[in-house]
């Protein structure tokens, strides 16, 4: 058998028979369905991506405000006065329970 | 009049959605007529089509006009339909023997009149798919565009995103592909 003459035989037939264009009934509908439903989720993508940005200068502002805090505690010498600092300021709402106890 | 292309495209970017439903029933003939060519189960099909028009719809921004969406569209259609074919192509069709035997005589008649018989007819589209079902996703679809729709090497370029010699060396190699696959047919009696 000749292959060369059938190659071309079946590439003339699959010319001949182009497939079907038809439309299943309210395709369209599906389609906007889908993308209204995928919008949705778009919004919550949205919003994880803006959290991740976030994320980088909040881990930034943190890194430099303890660098800051380690230096100026190099500078002071102790960390006593910012330790007593933050406790009172912690404690500050018990020491008025405790006053009215 | 029904509003351009364009018009509608420029509504969906400035956020109605709505619009995109009369871009769908524009050009949804013609992407089920590109992805049934890949494809031959209507729920593959109906996957395909959705998928190339949620990506048109999530990529629409993209879209730059330069040249007729319809043709930016074909382009996303195509590329989809080559993912479906690597995708599936450990179910390519191996063996020959579900299917009928027989001789070529009827596949001569077919090519001298295709309206003299519907069984031939048939039968043709039949060993077209099995011959196309044989092969690589990309020399399918090379011998798909460049063979079967007649499409020039730049136009195939331009729809795959491969360069132009890389086109003709995929033609080349699937001709040689779908010669074997033809051989190995008439030895196992199909043909």
């Amino acid at each position: 058998m000749n292959i060369e003459e059938l190659q071309k035989k079946v590439l003339t037939v699959a010319r001949a028979c182009p497939p079907s264009d038809e439309v299943p009934y309210a395709f369209e509908k599906r389609i906007m369905a889908r993308i209204a439903r995928e919008t949705m989720v778009d919004l919550w993508t949205l919003w994880g991506r803006l959290l991740w940005r976030a994320a980088a200068p909040c881990v930034a502002i943190m890194l430099m405000l303890t660098a800051w805090a380690a230096v100026s505690l190099d500078f002071n010498g102790n960390s006593e006065p910012i330790a007593t600092d933050l406790e009172e300021s912690v404690l500050a709402p018990l020491a008025s329970l405790e006053d009215a106890w | 009049m029904e509003p351009s292309d364009a018009e509608l495209i420029a509504a969906v970017l400035q956020g109605d959605t709505a619009s995109f439903e009369p871009l769908v029933k524009r050009y949804q003939s013609r992407i089920f007529a590109t992805a049934r060519r890949y494809a031959r189960r209507e729920d593959q099909v109906e996957d395909i089509v959705q998928e190339v028009f949620i990506k048109a719809f999530q990529k629409l921004a993209t879209f730059r006009a330069e040249a007729p969406f319809e043709h930016w569209l074909m382009r996303l259609a195509v590329r989809t339909c080559y993912d479906f074919l690597r995708g599936h192509q450990r179910n390519r069709e191996t063996t020959f023997t579900d299917a009928t035997s027989g001789k070529t005589d009827w596949l001569e008649q077919f090519i001298v009149d295709p309206t003299i018989s519907q069984e031939n007819a048939a039968a043709a589209r039949e060993l077209v798919n099995k011959v196309l079902s044989q092969l690589s996703p990309a020399a399918r679809l090379v011998i798909t565009l460049l063979q079967i729709e007649e499409r020039s090497v730049k136009e195939i370029a331009a729809l795959t995103g491969w360069s132009i010699s890389l086109v003709k060396v995929r033609a080349f190699r699937a001709r040689a592909e779908m010669r074997k696959c033809l051989e190995r047919m008439a030895r196992s009696k199909y043909l």
